[in-house]
């Protein structure tokens, strides 16, 4: 299952954020804190995850100390179903 | 004509417990400070700038974030005599050796006597100064207590003179920080009295801000405007403001704001992303003017931002335009409030090739031009070609300005400042065209990149990619590319490499997307990374910026 949302998070990010979809992003991978999504996209991609995961994420928490990595955001994802 | 100090002097004398600011924070409750309050505070402020031996005259730069102690050190260093310049702060996506090589480069032309910033920030700063510089103090604004009462005679600024310079204002990066646009009292007042009757200000209003002090926007409208005439503002942190963009529209319903500010992209920004459940109950009638300024006014912006929020009060006539700069402290022109601003449907093929706005001929393409208003009453507009002649109506030149709110100068720059006038005139660099009275801005002669209202130099940009491993200096190419979902500008950089390897120029695109935001706090859209001879050039060998614009468009296609 965690497979399936980082794989889904990943292509999101790669086509609507980075704009590469072929674009490979590690699990582990610093999203945040290297500068790879924005404040703007950031607010985007906490969108795509109430949109398509039906979890709720606050605003308070859109930083890199709530997630950085895919791995991170799944299991806050996977923690909230 | 009178002094910033002054006018301060004046409104406490006659209402000292109104409400000056309300500062709002995330999750905690908002500070209130009164005029009585504010004067007290900064007083405390200016007498440590006077004990720490800065003249009046002299710069201070803060560096400081959203709070009281911004406030305060503001009209303190203005209370003083002193130059006040806010910075912006260190953020955690901007790297500390390149916000140290930013603010050197702001010491170097701008010379300040001391900054102000945080006991934790304090190590940073001095990391960043030098031997021999001008920086004789680094104060540390906890220590500063606030007074029982302000004690107005020792204050030197009430010495100062309506022609002497009153604060700084700069744009971003490092071109930007070696560029202070330097205001004087007479100045300010002359834009305030006339944006602020193009406005009708009235003692009922209230003005709500997220805007960052260090632009124009929101030092002046958003800052100045309000705590100068005596009516209150309600200023939230753009930090916060970006993490949760309703809670604007909260504190318009709760403290029933009137007036706001908005550059493009927060109208299609606050469209897309905010939830119902987050405004429900939000009721935006009292809201007389939202204002769009500083980057490209869009009608389909407004008509987004309209179609969203109408349930909740929202007029389709408070939706307004202003053209702004900090060159002319801020307004040049203002839409008229009570109605929509004038939109004309225009031809697009004339408006490329032959550079006319006109009446779109039967069947031909359209485009929609949104008016920035008309000139404020102490500004004048002309539109001229290269040369300096005066343009006809509807003919798209480059637009110029005379006021008597115009800079003082570019501080310690005078050969920038002589650049940029002719004949008397301020040319502003943008385009644009007249017609029926009404300032169509139309795009740019300079090569700036907006994004989100902030003005980027792309050699800015490009002089980051020459730090990345495989990229050679000369050989990329920076521009910004305006998005219709975003309402604002993407920024693309395009790189060349040696190696014509797919897998190789990816890793290098990575390197360059990761290095420029880490430097430059400016996430990258696009970033292409081309074999060798992909960047056009011009004869004399200068990067071309449209001619590569138009390339990589091609290529999109």
């Amino acid at each position: 299952m965690t497979d399936t949302t980082i794989s889904m998070i990943e292509q999101y990010i790669a086509t609507q954020v980075l704009k590469q979809p072929n674009r490979r992003i590690g699990a582990e991978e610093p999203l945040l804190s290297s500068g790879l999504i924005d404040s703007f996209n950031l607010m985007d991609l906490a969108l795509f995850v109430e949109d398509t995961f039906g979890v709720r994420i606050e605003d308070t928490e859109l930083n890199a100390n709530t997630f950085d990595s895919l791995t991170q955001l799944a299991a806050l994802i996977e923690s909230r179903k | 004509m009178t002094t910033l100090p002054e006018q301060l002097k004046e409104l406490h004398s006659r209402m000292p417990e109104r409400v000056a600011v309300y500062l709002q924070f995330s999750g905690a409750e908002d500070a209130v400070l009164t005029y009585d309050q504010l004067l007290r505070g900064a007083s405390a402020y200016a007498q440590t700038l006077s004990r720490e031996g800065i003249r009046p005259g002299e710069v201070v730069v803060l560096i400081l974030q959203h709070g009281k102690e911004v406030v305060y050190a503001f009209w303190g260093a203005i209370l003083h005599g002193a130059i006040p310049s806010i910075m912006p702060f260190l953020t955690e996506k901007l790297s500390p050796e390149r916000y140290r090589t930013d603010l050197s480069a702001l010491i170097s032309v701008t010379r300040p006597a001391a900054i102000m910033t945080y006991p934790n920030f304090e190590a940073e700063v001095r990391t960043a100064l030098q031997t021999g510089d001008s920086v004789r103090s680094v104060i540390v604004v906890d220590r500063i207590v606030t007074q029982s009462e302000t004690d107005f005679e020792s204050l030197k600024g009430f010495q100062q003179r309506p022609k002497d310079i009153v604060l700084l204002q700069h744009s971003s990066g490092t071109t930007g920080l070696q560029k202070g646009v330097a205001l004087s009292h007479q100045a300010v007042f002359n834009q305030l009295n006339s944006y602020g009757k193009s406005l009708a200000i009235r003692e009922e209003d209230v003005i709500v801000s997220w805007l960052p002090l260090y632009h124009d926007m929101g030092l002046i409208a958003g800052f100045l405007l309000p705590i100068l005439s005596g009516i209150p503002l309600v200023l939230m942190s753009p930090f916060d403001w970006v993490r949760a963009p309703y809670k604007l529209l909260q504190s318009i319903s709760v403290y029933r704001g009137s007036l706001t500010w908005l550059p493009n992209f927060a109208y299609n920004f606050c469209a897309q992303k905010i939830r119902d459940r987050h405004i429900e109950g939000v009721d935006l009638a009292s809201l007389r003017a939202v204002i769009n300024c500083s980057e490209p006014v869009r009608w389909e912006s407004h008509v987004a931002f309209y179609e969203r929020f109408k349930d909740h009060g929202l007029k389709l006539e408070s939706l307004q335009t202003s053209y702004a700069m900090a060159e002319n402290v801020f307004g040049v022109t203002q839409s008229r409030l009570g109605s929509v601003p004038v939109v004309e449907e225009i031809d697009r093929e004339a408006f490329m090739g032959q550079r006319v706005a006109k009446s779109p001929m039967d069947g031909h393409p359209s485009m929609k031009m949104m008016s920035s208003g008309q000139p404020l009453e102490n500004v004048m507009i002309k539109v001229v070609d290269e040369d300096g002649n005066s343009l006809p109506e509807s003919v798209i030149g480059e637009l110029a300005i005379q006021s008597d709110c115009m800079l003082t100068g570019y501080f310690n720059r005078p050969d920038l400042t002589e650049r940029v006038f002719k004949d008397g005139w301020y040319l502003t660099g943008d385009y644009g065209y007249l017609s029926k009275g009404e300032v169509f801005v139309s795009g740019r002669k300079k090569d700036m990149i907006i994004v989100g209202g902030k003005n980027i130099y792309p050699q800015d940009l490009e002089s980051l990619t020459y730090e990345v491993p495989g990229v050679r200096a000369g050989r990329s190419v920076a521009f910004g590319l305006f998005s219709d979902i975003q309402g604002t500008e993407d920024v693309v950089i395009i790189a060349e490499v040696d190696s014509e390897d797919g897998e190789e120029q990816q890793r290098v695109a990575d390197a360059i997307r990761v290095h420029v935001t880490k430097n430059s706090a400016i996430a990258l859209r696009h970033v292409k990374v081309v074999g060798p001879k992909w960047i056009v050039k011009t004869s004399s060998g200068k990067t071309a910026r449209a001619a590569n614009k138009e390339k990589f468009l091609s290529e999109l296609q």
